[in-house]
C-alpha cells in the first residue's frame, strides 16, 4: 500500500515536472520572438552565398542592411524580390545591402532562380539554428531592416509593400535623427 | 412612315445593336467557368470547409484525455518543422515537390483508409500555400477518408505558436 502511493505520488511528480517543461518550451518559443525584434540587436551570423563567398553579417557595419528570410516555393516572397533587386541598384551606391536567406530544404532551385532573377545581392541558404537566432521564422517572409550600427529598425513578417521598405530604407540612409533606432 | 419618325427609328435601332453587340463581348466564353482569380487550381482555397480542422479545435483534441489522436502530418518545409512543430506531428513533405510527395506517400500507404490525418503546413498566408492542396489532393486519391487540414490563415508562428498552442523543436 505504501509502495503504490509512492508510486502514485513519483507519477504526479512527473506529469507535473513535464507539464512545467512543456509550457516552458513554448513560453521559450514566443518570447524568443521578442528578443529580436525592432529596437533590438541584430544578431551576428556567418554563412556561405550562393557563389561560394563568406558572408560575415558583422562586415557589414556602416551599411544599411535589408535581411529578407524567403523561399523559392513562397508566392509572396517571390513577389518582393524584383522590388528588392530594384532598391538595391538605386541605393547601393549610398551605403544599402539587401542580403537574402532562403530558407529552401535544396540549394539548386535556389540557384536557378537566383540565376533567373538576376538577383543583385547575396543569397545563402540559411539554417534552423540562424532561423531561431533571429527569433523564430516561423512564416514566410520575413523581412528586418537594419541601421548602420547593426540595430533593428523595423521587422515585416508577410508581404510588405516596397513603397513601405524603400521609405525605412531612405531615412536610414539619410540618417535622419527621427528615424534612429529608439535604443532599449 | 413619316419623315419625324424615320430617323428616331434607325437611332433607336442603332442603339439597341449597339447594346446587342457589347453585351455578346461581354459575355464569358463558351464553355470557360469563370473561377475566382483567388482560388486558382492547386490552391489551398480550394479546400472546403469541411476538409479544414481549426486550430483551436485540434488544440482541444491534443488536450484531450479522452479518445484517440490523430496522425499529424506536417507538409512543409524543413526547416520550419525543425524550429516548432505540432507535438508528436511527423515531417513528410514538402508536398509542393515530388520528393517530399513520395514521402508523404510512403508514411500513409500501410495505413488504413479510415485512419484519422490532419495535415499542415504554414509556411506563409493560406492563400499562397503550395504544399496543403498537393498533400489532401494526394491522400484522398489514395483512398483516405479521414483527412483534415489546419486551417493556418497566417502562418505556423501567427495562427499557432504565438497563440500558445503546444509546439516542440527538433528533428
Amino acid at each position: 500500500m505504501i509502495q503504490s502511493r509512492i508510486l502514485r505520488i513519483a507519477a504526479i511528480a512527473v506529469l507535473a515536472v513535464g507539464g512545467c517543461c512543456a509550457t516552458f518550451a513554448q513560453t521559450a518559443t514566443t518570447a524568443r520572438r521578442h528578443t529580436v525584434s525592432k529596437g533590438t540587436m541584430a544578431p551576428d551570423f556567418a554563412l556561405t552565398t550562393l557563389d561560394g563567398k563568406k558572408l560575415n553579417f558583422a562586415s557589414y557595419k556602416g551599411k544599411v542592411v535589408v535581411l529578407d528570410f524567403w523561399a523559392t516555393w513562397c508566392v509572396p516572397c517571390r513577389a518582393e524580390i524584383p522590388g528588392f533587386i530594384a532598391l538595391q541598384k538605386k541605393y547601393g551606391g549610398r551605403g544599402l545591402q539587401f542580403i537574402g536567406i532562403s530558407m529552401d530544404d535544396n540549394v539548386k532551385p535556389v540557384q536557378a532562380f537566383y540565376r533567373k532573377f538576376a538577383m543583385n545581392y547575396p543569397v545563402a541558404v540559411g539554417n534552423a539554428k540562424l532561423a531561431e537566432v533571429y527569433g523564430g521564422i516561423l512564416g514566410l517572409p520575413v523581412t528586418f531592416v537594419i541601421d548602420r550600427e547593426g540595430w533593428i529598425f523595423a521587422k515585416h513578417e508577410g508581404e510588405v509593400p516596397e513603397s513601405t521598405i524603400e521609405r525605412e530604407i531612405e531615412s536610414l540612409l539619410s540618417a535622419d535623427p527621427r528615424s534612429q533606432v529608439q535604443r532599449p | 412612315m413619316n419623315r419625324v419618325s424615320f430617323p428616331r427609328a434607325v437611332t433607336t435601332l442603332t442603339i439597341l445593336t449597339f447594346a446587342l453587340a457589347m453585351s455578346a463581348w461581354a459575355r464569358p466564353a463558351k464553355g470557360g467557368a469563370s473561377a475566382s482569380p483567388r482560388a486558382e487550381s492547386g490552391s489551398a482555397e480550394t479546400l472546403s470547409s469541411a476538409a479544414l480542422i481549426k486550430p483551436a479545435e485540434l488544440a482541444k483534441i491534443l488536450k484531450s484525455t479522452t479518445g484517440g489522436k490523430p496522425l499529424i502530418l506536417q507538409i512543409g518545409f524543413h526547416m520550419l518543422y525543425q524550429q516548432a512543430h505540432i507535438p508528436g506531428a511527423e515531417y513528410a513533405g514538402p508536398a509542393s515537390d515530388a520528393n517530399g510527395r513520395k514521402m508523404l506517400t510512403d508514411r500513409v500507404k500501410s495505413l488504413p483508409h479510415n485512419k484519422e490525418i490532419v495535415l499542415y503546413c504554414g509556411c506563409c498566408p493560406w492563400s499562397h500555400c503550395p504544399n496543403v492542396q498537393p498533400a489532401y489532393a494526394l491522400l484522398h486519391s489514395m483512398g483516405f477518408t479521414n483527412v483534415k487540414v489546419l486551417f493556418l490563415v497566417n502562418n505556423f508562428g501567427t495562427d499557432w505558436v504565438y497563440k500558445g498552442y503546444p509546439t516542440v523543436k527538433g528533428n
